[in-house]
């Protein structure tokens, strides 16, 4: 085999994990409240810009940093659950996923408004593995084990404790929660932070290979809608998968082809297939 | 002791209620005494399962009152009313389908009283119940009707309520299993628990309740004593067939 | 209804007189608000009954782009090169909009596999680098004034044309509106299979609405490429775009004629002055109060500025779709 294909399909399986992160995120959040964070990727920018600002400005440790800015996001997620989407949880779901639009545009201009429009980074350059003829990326492979180390961790809370199973609850009976002495406004804020959270995790995941700029959300933001499509809105264990797919798409492309065709090519098999299933790909 | 028991636990005082321009209940008092089972009867649509929602916080009646020993739950949220100690078998069991039994059963102790116990509590229902014993890993959707029922009147039971409400535990059942479901509230009723039953199958009912109010139309109609009821000339003729 | 049109026939005598007394900058605006309002009315033909595409820059990219490299690299004059971009863009809608209303792809998923298809002609522009500048942009070849060119560079005389285009896409709006079809529309927005079943052909309706909606859309984009004499990505293709049309044409009120006019009107106004107002040196400041804005919008006033004025002077609740 093509040393350089492996070296490709290496790094879209260690790319897939960060997707799978975000998909996790955002189909946690859809299938609980049933609304679309459009402006999700945004959040993960606004946690990127944390992480910057808390080293590069503040000074301080990137670790402290990262643990700051994912209760950050979380909370950022908590206020848009609580500014945006609870005035119109009620309204046709298009006025939600169209307010979140809003905020797609707010924190774009914020971050502009803060940062200008040039290009950070942490700074820390992270080694390069070599493993005989193939090289890669020690922040591609850390991103990769947190990633799953964090979908590992919420799959304990989800199936494990007593929030976790309401979460999973709410998505299939929503009108009943009360009489499981459950307060629906509380599961969905806990649900909004944990997905914040998730961003804020993936937020940290991205600066180490990424440079942030404030509309970096456009670049993987359209993608993540893609996979958690593909794998079923609300269906988490089918947007973990889709992430690996098509994360392997874009690699294995991306490597014949240039990028921009390797994202051509995902979102045109998204269409694609979205068209001939369209209650996603992994649903009975 | 005696003086709490024979006292109105939960009652009912002139409530009315209803969705949107729609009313359902009229004028309705009604109670339940500690340690009793009382049955609601009435045909479909008269109103049923509104009072059981109104009672368990689903729904906010429009007019009148509702307590329930020194508190009011006229405008409680249906969370707390659970914590003060009313569970509600809501109609067609609505289990939670992906959800295993145990899993089931985890949510009906999700308040933090109930929380506290559980592991005993879990081994009280699977006693009481020894065949969701055998099915805990199974998702509850793929169970039969009656062991359908018996989950949901397990996680009811998990908060340990002072009154259970049942809303027609034996609708869509076949007519055997409906005698093991009247079968389980039986034993409940000998567990000590009080509970409040809304039913359509007249007969059966008034065979397990100590008192029962006839529902028609949103009002009460009727009530009084099973024996009572049972002997009533308008109940035998349009409820029993007799 | 004819006072409406008299009234309407004297607005438009006085907004053509508007070049005689207007400064360039003005007419900067107005030609852009014009264009815009143009792009935002056609996205609501659609919009309006539930068909919420968050990809209409593909259209407006295709618009943009395809006559401009017609006429860069075979001389091809708009008069044809428009045409067959609005055809392309019209065919490009058929192919995603018979497929989804065959499967009844709805809502969310509806709103995100637009948004991929906008995606996909921003990204082709921007790989076919080679041809069309890819980020950087490209400019369409410039001769001066000349009608074959379709290129004018006195702004007073492209503000006629975007008047005269803008006052089609009302016709065009109101013909729909006028039609059996619009009510046939509503019907499947409330309930598609309720719908289908009383006789409404689902396919032949959404498609209708969906295809003048892309083609008008292309239209806009051509125009605009002729007016500024200039493309990139990320002004006519992209999800930025896209969304942009969404929030100006809601925020106007996409249920009303004027609603999208007023939109445009709005959020350029809004941009204008806030850029007046910040200067410069706060880039993304005017662009922050303008999200902040949309937001509140989509709580508070669900059908638009003109929408909520309307339920306002109907004297009765406004009412939420949906």
């Amino acid at each position: 085999m093509d040393i350089f294909l492996l070296e490709a399909v290496i790094n879209g399986i260690l790319l897939g994990g960060v997707l799978a992160l975000l998909a996790l995120g955002l189909n946690l959040i859809f299938g609980v409240i049933d609304v679309v964070w459009i402006a999700y990727a945004e959040l993960v920018m606004s946690g990127m810009y944390a992480v910057y600002w808390l080293t590069n400005a503040q000074g301080w440790p990137v670790l402290l940093a990262c643990a700051a800015a994912i209760l950050f996001v979380a909370l950022l997620g908590v206020l848009v659950h609580l500014l945006i989407i609870q005035p119109i949880l009620g309204s046709a779901p298009i006025n939600q996923l169209l307010a979140t639009g809003g905020l797609l545009f707010f924190l774009q201009s914020l971050a502009t408004l803060l940062f200008g429009t040039d290009f950070r980074n942490l700074g820390v350059r992270l080694p390069i593995i070599e493993l005989g003829d193939i090289f890669i990326s020690f922040a591609r492979l850390l991103a990769f084990v947190v990633a799953l180390l964090g979908a590992a961790a919420l799959y304990l809370f989800l199936s494990r404790t007593f929030l976790g199973t309401a979460i999973r609850a709410v998505a299939q009976d929503r009108d009943i929660m009360g009489l499981m002495g459950v307060d629906q406004r509380r599961i969905y804020l806990i649900t909004s932070a944990i997905g914040g959270g998730l961003a804020g995790l993936a937020a940290c995941l991205l600066l180490l290979q990424y440079d942030v700029h404030p509309f970096i959300g456009l670049t993987f933001g359209p993608i993540t809608f893609m996979i958690c499509v593909l794998g079923g809105l609300g269906n988490m264990i089918g947007g973990f998968v889709a992430a690996f797919v098509i994360s392997q798409i874009i690699a294995v492309t991306g490597y014949y082809l240039s990028i921009e065709a390797s994202y051509v090519l995902a979102f045109v098999v998204f269409i694609v297939l979205i068209l001939i299933r369209p209650q996603g790909l992994f649903s009975k | 002791m005696t003086a709490t028991a024979n006292a109105a636990t939960l009652s009912l005082t002139s409530v009315s209620a209803g969705y949107g321009s729609f009313a359902a209940l009229f004028d309705v008092s009604l109670e339940v005494r500690l340690g009793e089972a009382v049955g609601v009867i009435g045909p479909n649509g008269a109103g049923k399962t509104t009072l059981m929602r109104v009672i368990s916080g689903l729904l906010r009646p429009r007019r009148g009152e509702i307590g329930f020993g020194a508190q009011s739950l006229s405008s409680m949220p249906a969370h707390a009313i659970l914590a003060a100690g009313i569970a509600h078998v809501p109609e067609n069991r609505r289990l939670f389908p992906r959800l295993t039994v145990e899993e089931n059963l985890r949510m009906g102790a999700f308040i933090p009283a109930a929380r506290r116990h559980y592991g005993e509590r879990l081994a009280w229902i699977y006693e009481l119940f020894p065949r969701l014993r055998e099915r805990r890993h199974q998702p509850a959707g793929t169970m039969s009707g009656g062991e359908q029922q018996m989950c949901a009147i397990g996680r009811a039971l998990m908060s340990k309520p002072k009154i259970l409400l049942m809303d027609e535990p034996s609708a869509g059942l076949a007519p055997l299993v409906v005698d093991q479901v009247f079968e389980l509230v039986r034993r409940i009723r000998s567990e000590g628990f009080t509970v409040l039953i809304v039913e359509q199958n007249v007969q059966q009912v008034l065979d397990v309740v100590d008192r029962a109010y006839l529902l028609e139309s949103g009002h009460i109609r009727l009530s009084g004593t099973a024996p009572e009821v049972a002997r009533d000339d308008h109940i035998r003729r349009a409820y029993m067939g007799l | 209804m004819s006072a409406r049109l008299i009234a309407g026939v004297v607005a438009a005598i006085l907004i053509a007189l508007v070049p005689l007394a207007a400064s360039d900058y003005l007419l900067h605006i107005a030609v852009q608000i014009l264009l815009w309002s143009f792009v935002y009315t056609a996205w609501a033909i659609m919009g309006r009954f539930g068909l919420v595409s968050l990809g209409h820059g593909a259209f407006l990219g295709i618009g943009g782009y395809v006559p401009a490299l017609l006429w860069n690299f075979y001389g091809v004059t708009p008069w044809i090169g428009i045409p067959v971009s609005v055809a392309l863009a019209a065919l490009l809608a058929l192919a995603v909009a018979y497929p989804a209303t065959r499967v009844r792809v709805v809502g969310h998923y509806y709103a995100l596999v637009t948004l991929a298809l906008g995606q996909v002609v921003a990204l082709v522009i921007i790989a076919l680098r080679d041809i069309t500048g890819g980020s950087l942009g490209m400019t369409p070849r410039a001769v001066g004034f000349s009608w074959f060119a379709l290129q004018f560079p006195a702004k007073s005389q492209f503000y006629l044309l975007a008047l005269v285009v803008w006052i089609a896409g009302l016709a065009v709006w109101l013909w729909l509106d006028r039609g059996t079809g619009s009510r046939a529309l509503e019907a499947i927005n409330e309930d598609e299979a309720a719908a289908a079943s009383i006789g409404i052909n689902v396919m032949r309706e959404k498609l209708r609405v969906t295809l003048i909606s892309a083609a008008l859309t292309a239209l806009g984009g051509a125009l605009f490429v002729q007016y500024l004499m200039y493309v990139n990505p990320e002004t006519v293709a992209g999800v930025g775009v896209s969304l942009q049309i969404v929030f100006a044409a809601i925020a106007g009120g996409m249920y009303s004629l004027l609603g999208p006019t007023v939109g445009a009107l709005f959020t350029i106004a809004l941009t204008e002055s806030l850029r007046i107002y910040f200067g410069t040196s706060f880039i993304g400041a005017a662009n922050t109060i303008y999200g902040a804005l949309l937001v509140l919008f989509i709580i508070f006033l669900p059908r638009g500025i003109l929408g909520g004025i309307e339920a306002l002077l109907a004297r009765r609740p406004a009412a939420v779709r949906g």
